[in-house]
């Protein structure tokens, strides 16, 4: 069970959110001017880092926000929580 | 009767002014308050306790704690009743019943002890070799195995007691109360941080509960009595004996399992037997101390072959004499002090057998004084005896302790064989919270190493095993913890505690298998048992090594070691060591095994906690929910919400009252309650572009007042949600989702509108519990509405389809209006009147009152389904699962071109345009009253027999009186092109023709507008 | 005749108050009546916004994450950095004052006083019950009486009020009521549980 940090809301359990998955897509501006290749890699392809993985969480029973999380897939450790819209901070390496 | 024959007549932490008495299986016997059911059968002379899992070998008890590994038993009986609990473990109340396992018929006789006879039919794997062909006759095998096999037996009633979870938030959580802990939590806890000290034990003190040992020149219980009364009297200072931590997880979180009552014959009233706990630690200090390992040798598993820590415990702790003559056999120091209380409990010691060359010096004179003998450079080769030890074979073996040196061969008489095979650090915690363990050959054991949560480990657990040390490095570490987690001690520290003075400790010798006494150098003399609870010996590992097997974790699933209950508390070091000699490697490159929580069996009881039974989802209800009940309204479960499924009448079966109120809806009037869609509120100035992004179709056209249908894709193209959205002003509407979805679908708007377009200027905000629903449906719908709304224009020119109207209803509603969309999912003329909830009933007993004169019919989810069926309206998540599209579904049209929408570009891939994809279609089977099952697959020929391509599948099913016949929808490759056409719908080995249709039987006409 | 609004644990028919189940109750379970409130959305950035609501409604809506304030007859819940629940404390509704005060200001007010049901939760053991059932620290700064946080109680969502006299406030969906109070009851039971008054 891990421990999230809401931006808004601080720490809390992991029972209070949803997570969205992998962070920092971004939806194509003009999608029919997209190949099917680019398009399809825009909707199914994931990166499934070994390592820090940017990752998007919503405080679904808290305050209702989405942020963002630089969390590692190896160890759970969370580097970083921030809001969304703000540019992601320096981690350690 | 039994009399207490191995009871001491004093010492120990017993009260022997009161008596308890208990079963176990057919004979009872007393004992006192502070007992264990294992030292209260030792002191009753019992000597077998259960039968070794594969071999049904006999076996007494081996240990005095939880690596206990076979003296597992049936405790209490009925639903109470709970197999494979530790003797040691289970602490003795009045009127206890315990009963041995794994036997048939009977502990002393058992049948399937023939195993052992045959033992050479069952090696290392013999499930992978015995029972692999042929195939077709592995059922029988399996039946006769998982007979054999297996521990006790679960309980097959159900369990009367209560159990429940809690959660928990604390600085530091300090998990085991010997010397270290109680430390650790004292420097803590006087910081004033949250501390909260578990321990499985029913007193604090752990390993000082036993051994006698002596700090600040009193014994060391006295000192944890004064530590106990301190910390119990802090307010910020949580105290948990009987609880078992046996879970580390991610961020510090870990779980323990409280046995609240399991103490007692059974719970107070409201109390809970079991807790588990989830607690949250900034820091935590594992304190877990060390495990006796056993020695492997010749029948080490002779009931009478124990532990000498576990003698020692039972001595001084328990009051009992586990025998009468006693040989330790030991590799290190630890077992001197035990020969000693031995010998001061009255029982004979003839001698210490040391493997080592040098045994040491430090109890030279109390030895002397006791006559007990030091046989330096010596071993045990093999227990004599199959009920209970008769005595050892002692010899000595060469340098590297693979033979034996001939001609100093030595017997001794004995009861009781004391093994001391080295201590094993408790670091399951540790290494389940992520961290490395690091082999030292010193001691011959793993140690911490690189924590990787805020963690940190003391005392034995540490390999610190000399009691200042345990002391020192304890409190250091509950102070620093305590800094860590932000509190500081204000003024001194409390004062630090002194051990009294230990020798300095000879290194041990390991030698992980004890070559057997047999004849010209043969090394079997008997089965050298590894993992005691899962049967596993010394051969079994070697023979898994030869065949192979070179990494411990193939190694502990070819021959199990390791895999019972314990999860290899006492076997997984020597089995390590056995292995790693036979493949003539070093240990750390055999690796050592993963510890998986959690440490200790939990019950499923702990696991499911409170909510069980009516608790154990939550059930929403209606406003209208207890006028439902009260017409006997049988209700489904949809998503967490309680609807009724159908209304039957006196004497009427589910279809009969599924058609009666389909037929109501169609002919007259019915009633559903609708409350449960979801309903979001979305209001700002960009409100229409955003619906715009979100629906395939388009939102900017309609008009105030207007109610719209829509579909939501994922950016997959595929349909997720849809329903009827009207817009309430210019910058506002009401949307509605299905009543599964709702939570999603608000997840799904948030997402776009936080993530992706924070540009756009509009909020939604669910309002799905602010409003009540009921959705009036049939050809006199009309007429009623009139009768409740006098004077309001509800005529189709005035207030058309696809519009709403807040209206007033006099009596009903005072000072407040109804919202009153004109839309429905029957087909037929409806209007889904929407009130603040707490007006929901009354509305209804009013809608029921008004539409006596027309039969209203209330009317169920399933009627529901058949009328929307029969109109060819779809259900998301029964007609689409995730791979429809809306051209599947036959709404291409929907589709704007004007604009870009979620899942907009998907329609256009390759896949998504075939033209061979399922597509929805309605089914007339030949048989008009042959009703297919929802799932079964469509066929083209008529033969059922497999293999089959598939060209689809039945996604509704139901009988239609308004039809009076049955008709399904069903997704079917290239269906639209196929109206017309037969296929066969397959199932239960049969193929049932059905004609194509298109998926709509009913037209709504102009009734409906 | 009109009738009166239904409340979400009628059916309980929990007027048969200081019914009592334990031997001394550790926790008194009360359902607190009807009482108006809205949701309300709104911008904590925009200046206007904030001084139009202090202007008609008499004080500061909450910015800070969790926080309470309240003002003759009104609090003002802080739910989200756009969102707020604004519960009258009087019986009188909310919803004209603040939609004539935030008139021209870029906002949503969204009824939601049939929406929830409160549950006030008292008692030494309040807290105890509480913990085996919601995962907040309960002992921790951020919920100090007067604080607010959303959370879940077992398997359904909450709004947490501690309250400055004592106790908690539970604000369900009034869907879930019965099924939090059936709940509460049930956890309370190893300390007793006794059936207040409307609280
Ligand atoms: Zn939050």
């Amino acid at each position: 069970m891990l421990l999230l940090q809401c931006p808004w809301c601080g720490d809390r359990s992991e029972e209070e959110f949803a997570c969205g998955g992998e962070g920092d897509i971004v939806r194509p501006l003009v999608p029919e001017e997209l190949d099917d290749r680019a398009w399809g890699d825009y909707v199914f392809m994931r990166r499934n880092e070994k390592g820090i993985h940017f990752e998007r969480w919503r405080h679904a029973h808290g305050c209702g926000r989405w942020f963002n999380v630089a969390r590692s897939t190896v160890t759970h450790e969370i580097l970083a929580s921030y809001q969304v819209g703000d540019d992601r901070p320096e981690l350690p390496e | 009767m039994r009399q207490a024959i191995n009871r001491l007549a004093e010492g120990g932490r017993i009260d022997r002014t009161e008596r308890l008495s208990f079963r176990f299986d057919d004979e009872i016997m007393y004992g006192h308050p502070g007992d264990t059911l294992a030292s209260a059968l030792l002191a009753n002379g019992v000597r077998l306790v259960g039968r070794s899992f594969k071999y049904h070998r006999p076996r007494g008890l081996m240990a005095a704690g939880g690596e206990e590994s076979n003296g597992l038993v049936r405790l209490r009986q009925g639903g109470r009743a709970e197999p494979n609990v530790r003797a040691t473990e289970i602490v003795l109340f009045d009127g206890l019943v315990a009963e041995s396992q794994n036997r048939w018929p009977s502990l002393r006789f058992d049948l399937g002890a023939l195993n052992d006879r045959l033992s050479p039919l069952f090696p290392a794997g013999f499930y992978y070799k015995t029972f692999m062909w042929p195939a077709n006759l592995w059922p029988s095998y399996e039946a006769v195995i998982r007979r054999m096999a297996g521990l006790g037996k679960a309980a097959k009633s159900g369990d009367p007691d209560r159990y429940e979870k809690k959660y928990a938030h604390c600085d530091v959580l300090v998990v085991g109360a010997g010397p270290a802990g109680l430390a650790a939590a004292l420097w803590a806890g006087r910081t004033g941080a949250r501390v909260i000290l578990a321990d499985e034990g029913t007193e604090l003190g752990g390993a000082l509960l036993g051994n006698g040992q002596q700090i600040d020149g009193r014994p060391g219980t006295a000192w944890v009595a004064g530590i106990e009364a301190e910390l119990a009297k802090a307010a910020n200072v949580r105290l948990l004996p009987r609880t078992t931590v046996g879970g580390y997880y991610d961020h510090n979180a870990l779980t323990l399992l409280e046995r609240v009552a399991d103490h007692l014959s059974k719970p107070d009233q409201g109390q809970p037997r079991q807790r588990l706990w989830q607690v949250r630690a900034k820091q935590v200090v594992l304190a877990t101390g060390a495990l006796e390992r056993p020695m492997v040798l010749a029948n080490n598993d002779r009931p009478g072959v124990m532990g000498a820590g576990a003698v020692q415990t039972y001595i001084n702790r328990y009051g009992v004499r586990p025998g009468r003559r006693a040989v330790l056999f030991t590799n290190n120091d630890s077992a001197y002090r035990v020969a000693l209380d031995l010998a001061q409990a009255g029982v004979e010691v003839p001698a210490i057998v040391d493997l080592r060359a040098q045994a040491p010096l430090g109890w030279r004179a109390e030895l002397d004084r006791f006559g007990i003998e030091v046989m330096a450079d010596r071993a045990v080769l093999g227990v004599a005896g199959r009920n209970a030890v008769t005595g050892v074979q002692i010899g000595k073996l060469n340098a590297a302790g693979n033979g034996v040196v001939p001609g100093l061969a030595r017997r001794i008489e004995c009861d009781l064989l004391c093994l001391s095979g080295g201590w094993t650090p408790s670091l399951h915690l540790l290494s389940q919270s992520g961290a490395r363990l690091r082999w030292d050959g010193t001691p011959g054991c793993f140690l911490p190493g690189e924590a990787h949560q805020a963690v940190r480990v003391v005392g034995a657990a540490n390999g610190d095993f000399m009691l200042q040390d345990c002391l020192t490095l304890g409190a250091g570490a509950g102070k620093s913890a305590a800094n860590d987690a932000g509190h500081q001690h204000r003024g001194r520290g409390p004062r630090k505690p002194v051990a009294a003075v230990e020798a300095d400790p000879t290194p041990p010798r390991p030698i992980w298998s004890i070559p057997g006494p047999g004849r010209d150098g043969r090394k079997s003399g008997g089965k050298a048992f590894v993992d005691f609870q899962s049967d596993v010996t010394a051969a079994d590992l070697r023979l898994a090594a030869r065949e192979g097997y070179h990494s411990i974790e193939h190694v502990k699933r070819y021959t199990t070691v390791g895999m019972g209950t314990d999860q290899g508390r006492t076997s997984n070091i020597n089995a390590l060591g056995i292995v790693a000699d036979a493949l003539d490697v070093a240990i750390p490159q055999v690796g050592h095994t993963t510890f998986r929580p959690p440490f200790s069996p939990v019950t499923f009881g702990a696991l499911a906690g409170g909510q069980t039974g009516p608790l154990l989802d939550p059930a929403r209800r209606t406003p209208m929910h207890g006028w439902h009940q009260a017409n006997g309204a049988v209700f489904e479960p949809v998503g967490q919400w309680h609807r009724p499924y159908y209304y039957p009448k006196a004497g009427e079966d589910m279809a009969a009252a599924v058609n009666r109120e389909t037929l109501a809806a169609r002919t007259s009037l019915g009633l559903m309650d609708a409350t449960t869609l979801g309903k979001i509120d979305i209001r700002g100035p960009d409100a229409a572009e955003f619906l715009n992004r979100i629906y395939i179709n388009g939102w900017k056209s309609l008009a105030v007042g207007g109610c719209r249908y829509g579909l939501m894709l994922g950016e997959d193209g595929m349909v997720f949600d849809d329903g009827v959205t009207a817009r309430l002003a210019e910058d506002h509407f009401h949307m509605t989702t299905t009543t599964g979805n709702a939570a999603h679908v608000h997840d799904w708007l948030e997402n776009w509108l936080q993530t992706e377009w924070p540009d756009l200027a509009v909020y939604c905000t669910s309002c799905t519990e602010q409003w009540a629903v009921a959705a009036l449906c049939g050809p006199n719908a009309r007429r009623l509405m009139a009768s409740l709304c006098p004077g309001f224009d509800l005529s189709a020119e005035a207030f058309p389809h696809m519009t709403w109207q807040t209206v007033a209803i006099p009596g009903v509603l005072e000072g407040l209006e109804a919202r009153i969309f004109r839309i429905g999912f029957t087909g037929e003329l409806s209007f889904e009147i929407n009130v603040p909830a707490g007006h929901g009933l009354a509305l209804w007993e009013a809608l029921m009152a008004a539409g006596e004169k027309y039969g209203i019919t209330p009317f169920g989810t399933e009627a529901m389904h058949v009328l929307r069926a029969e109109v060819g309206f779809i259900i998301v998540g029964q007609e689409t699962d995730g791979t429809t599209t809306p051209d599947d579904l036959g709404m291409g049209r929907m589709v704007s071109s004007k604009k870009d929408f979620l899942g907009k570009r998907s329609l256009s891939r390759s896949d998504t345009m075939r033209q061979d994809r399922p597509q929805l279609v309605g089914l007339l089977t030949d048989d008009p009253g042959h009703r297919v099952p929802e799932g079964a697959q469509l066929i083209a020929g008529n033969n059922p027999a497999p293999p089959q391509r598939g060209l689809g599948h039945v996604t509704s099913s139901y009988h239609s009186p308004n039809l009076d016949r049955t008709f399904a929808l069903a997704l079917l490759q290239g269906g639209r092109g196929r109206h017309g056409e037969t296929i066969h719908i397959a199932y239960d080995g049969r193929a049932v023709p059905a004609q194509v249709t298109a998926p709509r039987f009913l037209d709504p006409g102009e009734a409906a507008k | 005749m009109s009738r009166a609004r239904h409340e979400p644990l009628a059916h309980l028919a929990l007027a048969a108050a200081g019914e009592t189940t334990g031997p001394d109750a550790g926790v008194t379970l009360q359902a607190a009546p009807y009482q108006p409130a809205v949701i309300l959305r709104g911008e904590s950035g925009n200046a206007a916004f904030l001084e139009a609501f202090r202007a008609g409604m008499g004080f500061d809506l909450p910015l800070a994450a969790n926080h309470v304030n309240s003002h003759a007859g009104a609090t003002a819940l802080w739910l989200g950095p756009s969102e707020w629940l604004v519960q009258s404390t009087t019986g009188q509704a909310e919803h004209g004052r603040l939609a004539a005060a935030l008139t021209g200001h870029r906002h949503a007010i969204i009824d939601h006083g049939d929406g929830q049901q409160i549950i006030r939760v008292s008692g030494p053991r309040a807290r105890d019950v509480l913990s085996k059932l919601c995962p907040l620290d309960l002992e921790g700064p951020d919920l100090a009486p007067g604080r607010c946080a959303r959370s879940i109680l077992a398997r359904c969502s909450i709004l947490l009020h501690p309250l400055p006299g004592g106790g908690y406030h539970i604000h369900v969906g009034r869907s879930f009521a019965d099924y939090v109070w059936r709940l509460l009851a049930d956890a309370g039971l190893e300390f007793g549980v006794a059936i207040g008054g409307a609280g």
